[in-house]
C-alpha cells in the first residue's frame, strides 16, 4: 500500500485538491479500487461504479468510531527543514505522508511574535509609506464616512433615548463603526450577511433607513420583525441581512450553510458572518470553520475582536494569539487587520471576497478594535474596566476621526459638510423617533402568526382564549395595542 | 456524544389512583416470552444480508396481517394492487429520492450519508446519483451541521438533516430550539426554514443508554417545529415526502428496529398529511393510542384481546406535534376509554402531553381515567433482559385493557 502511494506521485497530486472525508469502515475494498473510486468521486458524480458499492460489506452499526484507513492528504513538503530531510523517512498515515524525526520537539503553544496586523492609515489618517491598497473612489469614501458618522450619532441618540425610557434596550457599536461599514462597502448586495448583533453599520450601508431602524427599536407595526425580537436584533430579507438571534455564535454555522447553498446554485456571491472575540469560544465557531474548510464553502468569517465579552477580557477568553491563529488549525486562510482603519478593512474584505468566491475558500478575518461603549444598555462597563482606558480609545483611536482626516485630506470632505451632516442626522433621528412612537404596535394576532406557515388548531384556540381574556379584563391590557 | 437525560421524577400529569405503572406488571417468564416471539418471523431480504444496524437475534415482531389489513382499510386509500414491495428504509429512500428529483433544492446532510449511504442505508446510492454536494458528508458536529442546514434553508435550499441516531441531536438542541423553531417567527415571517430533521431513535437491541433516546419527549415543547413518527413503509414514504414539502421545520422520528419492515406500497405517487393520525384497527371498546414501534406491540396485544372478546380501536397517532385531536376525539367519543402506549419515559413524554390534551378536551366523554403505559424513568440498560423490561410489552397492554374495560 505504501509502495503504491510513494511511486505514484501523480496520483497523490491528483488527490491533493480533491480532499474530502472518507471516514467509513471499508473492510474488503482493495486499495486500488478504493483510490480509483475516490479519485472520481468527489466532484464527478457520474463516474462512480455501482459495483464498487456492492463489494463493500455493510458493517454493523458501531457507535461513532470511524477510522479512515486510506491516505488522504499529503502534507506540504516545505514545512520540513533541510536538516531533517537528511535524516528523515516518510511514514504513511491516514492524514498523509509525514516525515518523522528522532528528536522530541513540542510545537510551541504560541510563537514569539504576534501575527502582524494589516493597516494602511496611521493614527493620524495618513497612508503609511509602502502600503499597498486599492484606492477608494470619492463616492465610496464619502458614503463610507457618512454612514460611519450616521452610525455614531444614531448610537449616541438611541442610547440617550433608552436612558430616558423611550426605548427598552439598545446595543451600540461605538468604536467599531469602521469594521461594519467598510466591510459592507467591500461586499455586494447579493452577499448574505449573518450578523451577531453589533453590525447595524452593514444595514446602514445597504440602505436601511433611519425610520426603519427606529421602527424596529419601537417594535411598531412597521417593524419587519413584527415586534418579536429585541431592539437592534434586525433582519431584512430585502437586504440579505439575516435576523439576529441573541444566541452567541449560532449564526456562524448558518453562514456556512448559506455559502454551501450559494455554491450549489453557483452564484457569484459569498456568505459573511460577524462575531466577537467571545463568540470564538463557542463550539459552533470551531465546527463551522472546520466545516467551511472541508466543504470548501465561500464564506468570510469576520471576528470583531474588541477586547471584551461583556466583562470578560480576552486574556480570560483564550490564550492563543487572538483569533487569527485559529484559522490555521482548521485549514482556513486568515488575516489580522486593524479594525479601526476603514481603508484596511475595505481592502482586506475585498481580497477575501475574491478568494472566497473564486477559489471556494473560506477566509477568517480578525479585526482588532475596542468596544468603546458598554456591552448593551444593561451594562455599565466602568465597573470592570478603567474609565481612562475607555476614554483613550474613544478619543485617540476613534476610527471615524481617523478616516475623516484621510477623506478631508483628499478634499472630499469639509468641516461645513461635517456640521451640516451632524445636524441633519440628529434631526432625522428625532423625527424618526416621533414617527415611530406614534405608530401602533402589531396587533395581538401577530403573537400567533409565523410560528408555522399556517395557524394550527392549538394556536387558534390559544388565540381565542387570549382574546377572551382581553375582552374580560380590558383595564389590564395596554390601550395602544390593537386587538 | 449524546448526554444521558436524567428524569426529574417530579409530578406527572397523569391521574395517580388507577394508573397502571408498567413496573407493577412483572415481566412474564422468559420461556413464555420466547414462545410468543417465535411465531413472528422477522422478514429480511432474500440474500439474508442484514441491512441496517440492528444487532442481536432479530428485530421487532412484524404482525404482517395487521399491516396488510391497514393498507386495505386505511382512510387514505391506496391505489389498487399491484404496487411494489420494499423495506421501510427503502421506502424512506424512495420518498427522499422522488423529492430530490422533483425539487433540485432538496439536499441531504449528515454524518456518513454520502458514500457510506447512511448508517441505516436510507441514503444509499444517492451520493452517486446526485453528487457529493447534494448529499453532503459532514464532520461530527451536530449543532453545527444542523445550524448549517438552517442557514442553507434560509437561503433557499430544502435540506434533510440526518442524525445518525436521534440521541445525537441533543447536541443540536440549541440550533433546533433557538434558531430552527424561532427564526421564522422572530424575523417576522421573512425567512422560512423548511428543513427536515430525521433519524432513528427509540430503544433498539442493546444499543446502550446513549443510543436509546426518545427525543420526541424533549423536543415536543419547542414552538415552531412539527414532529411526526413513521411506523410502516407506507407512511414512512408519505411522511418523508410531506415533511420535505412542508414550509415548516419538521422532525421525522424513525425507529431503529423498524427499518426492515416489508410492505407493498403503491406505485403511484402519494403524500400523506403531517397532521393526521392513522386508524389502524377500528373498534368499539377502547381507544388505544400509540406510535412508532409500540404500534406493533399494540397490534400483537390486539390479537390476544380479540380472542378474549374485546374490540380495541387502535390509532397510530403519527403526528406528535400537533396531535390530531380530531381523529382522537372522535374515537374517544365512541369508546369512552383511552389507553396510551408509548416508548417514552413516564415523565414528560408524549403520553403525558397526550393525556393532558385528551383530559382537557374530552373529559366529559371518558368513562375511566386515561391509562398511559410508558417506559420507566431509567436510562436504557445494555443487558438484554433489563432492556426488554423497560419497553412496554404486549402482555402489559392486554392486562391494561382488561382492567380498563372492567
Amino acid at each position: 500500500m505504501a509502495a503504491y502511494l510513494l511511486k505514484s506521485k501523480n496520483l497523490i497530486n491528483h488527490l491533493k485538491p480533491r480532499i474530502g472525508l472518507f471516514g467509513s469502515i471499508v473492510s474488503d475494498c482493495s486499495l486500488s479500487s478504493c483510490l480509483t473510486h475516490y479519485q472520481k468521486s468527489k466532484f464527478d458524480p457520474n463516474l462512480r461504479n455501482p459495483d464498487e458499492i456492492s463489494r463493500i460489506k455493510s458493517t454493523l452499526f458501531v457507535p461513532r468510531r470511524f477510522e479512515s484507513v486510506r491516505a488522504e492528504k499529503q502534507l506540504s513538503s516545505h514545512d520540513v527543514d533541510d536538516d531533517e530531510k537528511e535524516n528523515s523517512q516518510v511514514l504513511e498515515f491516514p492524514i498523509g505522508k509525514v516525515t518523522f524525526s528522532p528528536e522530541m520537539k513540542f510545537e510551541a503553544e504560541s510563537s514569539e511574535q504576534c501575527v502582524p496586523c494589516y493597516r494602511i492609515l496611521d493614527d493620524n489618517g495618513q497612508p503609511i509609506a509602502h502600503s499597498n491598497f486599492i484606492e477608494l473612489s470619492e463616492d465610496v469614501a464619502v458614503k463610507m464616512y457618512i454612514n460611519m458618522l450616521t452610525l455614531q450619532i444614531m448610537d449616541t441618540t438611541f442610547y440617550e433615548a433608552q436612558r430616558q425610557g423611550r426605548i427598552s434596550f439598545y446595543v451600540t457599536s461605538t468604536g467599531e463603526e469602521a469594521i461594519t461599514v467598510a466591510s459592507a462597502a467591500a461586499l455586494r448586495i447579493d452577499d448574505v450577511i449573518f450578523p451577531q448583533y453589533r453590525e447595524p453599520g452593514v444595514l446602514l450601508w445597504r440602505g436601511f433607513t433611519l425610520q426603519q431602524f427606529t421602527n424596529q427599536l419601537f417594535g411598531n407595526k412597521d417593524d419587519y420583525g413584527k415586534g418579536r425580537q429585541m431592539p437592534v436584533h434586525i433582519g431584512t430579507n430585502k437586504l440579505n441581512y439575516f435576523t439576529v438571534a441573541s444566541t452567541i455564535a449560532t449564526q456562524i454555522p448558518h453562514a456556512v450553510g448559506a455559502a454551501y447553498s450559494l455554491r450549489m446554485d453557483k452564484k457569484n456571491a459569498c456568505a459573511v458572518t460577524y462575531f466577537g472575540d467571545g463568540g470564538t469560544s463557542e463550539g459552533d465557531f470551531h465546527a463551522a470553520l472546520n466545516f467551511a474548510a472541508v466543504t470548501e464553502s465561500p464564506v468570510i468569517f469576520i471576528c470583531r475582536n474588541n477586547g471584551w465579552a461583556i466583562s470578560t477580557p480576552v486574556s480570560d477568553q483564550f490564550r492563543s494569539d487572538g483569533v487569527v491563529v485559529k484559522g490555521r488549525a482548521y485549514g482556513v486562510r486568515s488575516i489580522r487587520v486593524d479594525g479601526n482603519d476603514a481603508l484596511a478593512i475595505y481592502n482586506a474584505v475585498s481580497a477575501a471576497r475574491k478568494m472566497a468566491i473564486e477559489e471556494h475558500k473560506p477566509v477568517l478575518l480578525e479585526a482588532l478594535t475596542y468596544r468603546v461603549g458598554h456591552h448593551t444598555t444593561s451594562d455599565d462597563s466602568t465597573k470592570y474596566r478603567p474609565a481612562d482606558e475607555i476614554e483613550f480609545w474613544r478619543t485617540k483611536r476613534d476610527p471615524i476621526t481617523r478616516f475623516r482626516k484621510w477623506v478631508q485630506q483628499n478634499r472630499w470632505w469639509s468641516d461645513e459638510a461635517e456640521s451640516e451632516l451632524r445636524n441633519n442626522i440628529r434631526k432625522q433621528i428625532v423625527q424618526a423617533i416621533q414617527n415611530a412612537e406614534r405608530l401602533e404596535k402589531p396587533s395581538v394576532t401577530e403573537l400567533f402568526t409565523d410560528v408555522y406557515d399556517a395557524l394550527p388548531l392549538n394556536l387558534r384556540e390559544q388565540e381565542s382564549s387570549l382574546r377572551e381574556t382581553v375582552r374580560r379584563h380590558p383595564q389590564d391590557y395596554p390601550p395602544d395595542v390593537p386587538v | 456524544m449524546a448526554a444521558i437525560f436524567q428524569g426529574i421524577g417530579t409530578t406527572a400529569s397523569l391521574s395517580t389512583s388507577n394508573s397502571f405503572d408498567s413496573k407493577r406488571f412483572q415481566f412474564p417468564s422468559r420461556r413464555s416470552y420466547l414462545s410468543e416471539r417465535k411465531g413472528n418471523l422477522f422478514v429480511m431480504r432474500s440474500e439474508g444480508r442484514i441491512i441496517g444496524g440492528s444487532k442481536g437475534r432479530g428485530t421487532s415482531p412484524l404482525v404482517t396481517s395487521a399491516v396488510a389489513s391497514k393498507a386495505e382499510s386505511s382512510s387514505t386509500s391506496t391505489a389498487s394492487k399491484p404496487g411494489h414491495e420494499l423495506l421501510l428504509f427503502e421506502a424512506l429512500r424512495e420518498g427522499l429520492e422522488e423529492e430530490m428529483i422533483r425539487d433540485p433544492t432538496v439536499c441531504v446532510m449528515g454524518e456518513d450519508v454520502g458514500h457510506y449511504g447512511g448508517s441505516y442505508k436510507v441514503t444509499k446510492g444517492l451520493a452517486e446519483k446526485y453528487g457529493d454536494l447534494r448529499v453532503l458528508d459532514t464532520p461530527i458536529a451536530e449543532n453545527s451541521f444542523t445550524g448549517m442546514a438552517i442557514g442553507a434553508a434560509m437561503t433557499g435550499l430544502r435540506p434533510v438533516v440526518e442524525g445518525m441516531n436521534m440521541g445525537f441531536l441533543l447536541l443540536a438542541f440549541n440550533q433546533i430550539s433557538n434558531n430552527c423553531g424561532m427564526l421564522h417567527y422572530t424575523s417576522g415571517g421573512q425567512f422560512k426554514i423548511p428543513v427536515v430533521i430525521r433519524g432513528p431513535g427509540g430503544v433498539g437491541r442493546q444499543l446502550g443508554a446513549e443510543h436509546s433516546q426518545r427525543l420526541e419527549s424533549y423536543f415536543q415543547s419547542i414552538p415552531g417545529i412539527q414532529m411526526v413518527a413513521c411506523s410502516t413503509p407506507y407512511n414512512a414514504k408519505g411522511l418523508m415526502k410531506a415533511a420535505i414539502r412542508s414550509e415548516n421545520p419538521v422532525i421525522l422520528f424513525e425507529h431503529v428496529l423498524l427499518y426492515n419492515l416489508k410492505e407493498r406500497i403503491p406505485d403511484e405517487e402519494y403524500v400523506l398529511s403531517l397532521e393526521e393520525a392513522e386508524m389502524v384497527r377500528p373498534g368499539e371498546h377502547v381507544t388505544i393510542l400509540t406510535y412508532s414501534r409500540m404500534r406493533y406491540h399494540v397490534m400483537q396485544a390486539a390479537k390476544t384481546l380479540v380472542n378474549k372478546g374485546y374490540d380495541p380501536e387502535v390509532i397510530d397517532i403519527r403526528s406528535l406535534k400537533p396531535f390530531d385531536l380530531y381523529t382522537i376525539g372522535n374515537s374517544v367519543k365512541k369508546t369512552h376509554r383511552v389507553l396510551i402506549v408509548e416508548e417514552c419515559m413516564r415523565t414528560g413524554g408524549i403520553g403525558a402531553s397526550l393525556t393532558a390534551a385528551i383530559n382537557e378536551n374530552f373529559h366529559d366523554y371518558l368513562d375511566a381515567p386515561i391509562v398511559c403505559l410508558s417506559s420507566q424513568d431509567v436510562p436504557t440498560p445494555y443487558a438484554g433482559t433489563l432492556e426488554e423490561w423497560t419497553v412496554v410489552q404486549p402482555a402489559q397492554i392486554v392486562t391494561a385493557v382488561e382492567q380498563l374495560c372492567r
